[in-house]
């Protein structure tokens, strides 16, 4: 089978930069965008590789403020 | 391309007030993907606490109603009682149901009252500003125990779930954890059971889910999930304590 991928949506401005997303992703791609700051002042998390996503939904399970959302790719 | 996740329609959608990495946001999702999985959103209605989920009713998409400090059950009961095909659930804190409302939980389980209680234990009290609550763990420093809970002083952290399980009218008793993925998918599992509980007229179902506090524990979001493993579940052991015979739902 396949590998999963997946590609995964932020809806920045909901963010808090709490960071709990950046610690459960297996493939360790999600991180806090030091470069940006959001609506609440916060560094959103974001992804940097979209194509290692395995489409697993770890860091949006986690996420307390509904920023993410998750599609499968292929 | 499929939607592997997507927020639910059980929540309005307004955003939480909850401070940076509570967790209080990943149960009342759960607590609404529930009730929307069921298809009882519309035919559910919720009874907020006084706590920092205060405002509960601005999140879920179902009825709500407002209760007096710990008198969330009280007010269920009385909801379940007019209305006994509805879903009634109440949502409540530590403080609220472990300490001014201990009287009413005790009793509502007591009774038998067919409703959910959605306990959230966090060990202190959020919204007041991190004082010492029946639950704070001995040793933990807070704004009323900045040495540690001495018991010496103010006794023991009180273990509502296994206190309540040994009241023959409790159906459903269980405690969960939202520290990491795994544990939110058993939780709600969890609270998935106590609603079929309710559902199936069994009577009193709880879910006492151990959260956090950053702000009140004066830690990062991250070492707050890492303080709930480590010092509070070998103190409140993770397992269900209570449950009827019935069947398994087939919803993860």
């Amino acid at each position: 089978m396949a590998k999963a991928r997946g590609a995964v949506y932020f809806e920045t401005d909901r963010c808090k930069g709490c960071e709990l997303c950046t610690a459960v992703c297996p493939v360790d791609i999600v991180v806090m965008d030091r470069k940006s700051i959001n609506r609440k002042g916060y560094n959103p998390a974001t992804v940097t590789e979209m194509d290692k996503c395995i489409a697993c939904a770890n860091c949006a399970t986690v996420c307390p403020d509904l920023v993410i959302r998750v599609e499968r790719v292929a | 391309m499929p939607t592997v996740f997507e927020p639910t329609k059980g929540l309005t959608g307004v955003e939480f007030h909850y401070c940076p990495g509570c967790t209080h946001g990943v149960i009342h999702r759960l607590v609404a993907e529930v009730l929307e999985e069921m298809e009882e959103l519309g035919n559910s209605i919720g009874v907020a606490p006084v706590g920092c989920a205060v405002l509960a009713y601005k999140y879920f998409n179902c009825d709500m109603h407002e209760a007096a400090h710990g008198r969330a059950p009280a007010m269920a009961t009385g909801v379940k009682r007019v209305l006994p095909d509805k879903m009634v659930f109440s949502y409540q804190g530590d403080g609220d149901l472990a300490s001014i409302g201990t009287a009413e939980i005790v009793h509502a389980a007591g009774r038998g009252e067919n409703i959910t209680v959605i306990f959230v234990n966090n060990a202190i009290y959020g919204m007041t500003g991190g004082q010492m609550a029946p639950t704070t763990m001995v040793g933990q420093r807070t704004t009323t125990s900045p040495l540690g809970r001495d018991p010496r002083q103010v006794g023991y952290p009180l273990r509502i779930s296994e206190l309540l399980a040994t009241i023959d009218g409790a159906a459903f008793v269980e405690r969960v954890s939202v520290h990491n993925p795994a544990n939110i998918r058993k939780a709600k599992k969890a609270i998935r059971n106590a609603f079929d509980c309710q559902k199936q007229r069994s009577g009193f179902s709880l879910v006492e889910v151990l959260s956090n506090c950053p702000t009140n524990w004066g830690m990062s979001p991250l070492e707050s999930l890492d303080w709930v493993k480590e010092a509070m579940i070998p103190y409140y052991p993770l397992g269900n304590f209570r449950r009827p015979e019935m069947q398994e739902s087939e919803h993860a």
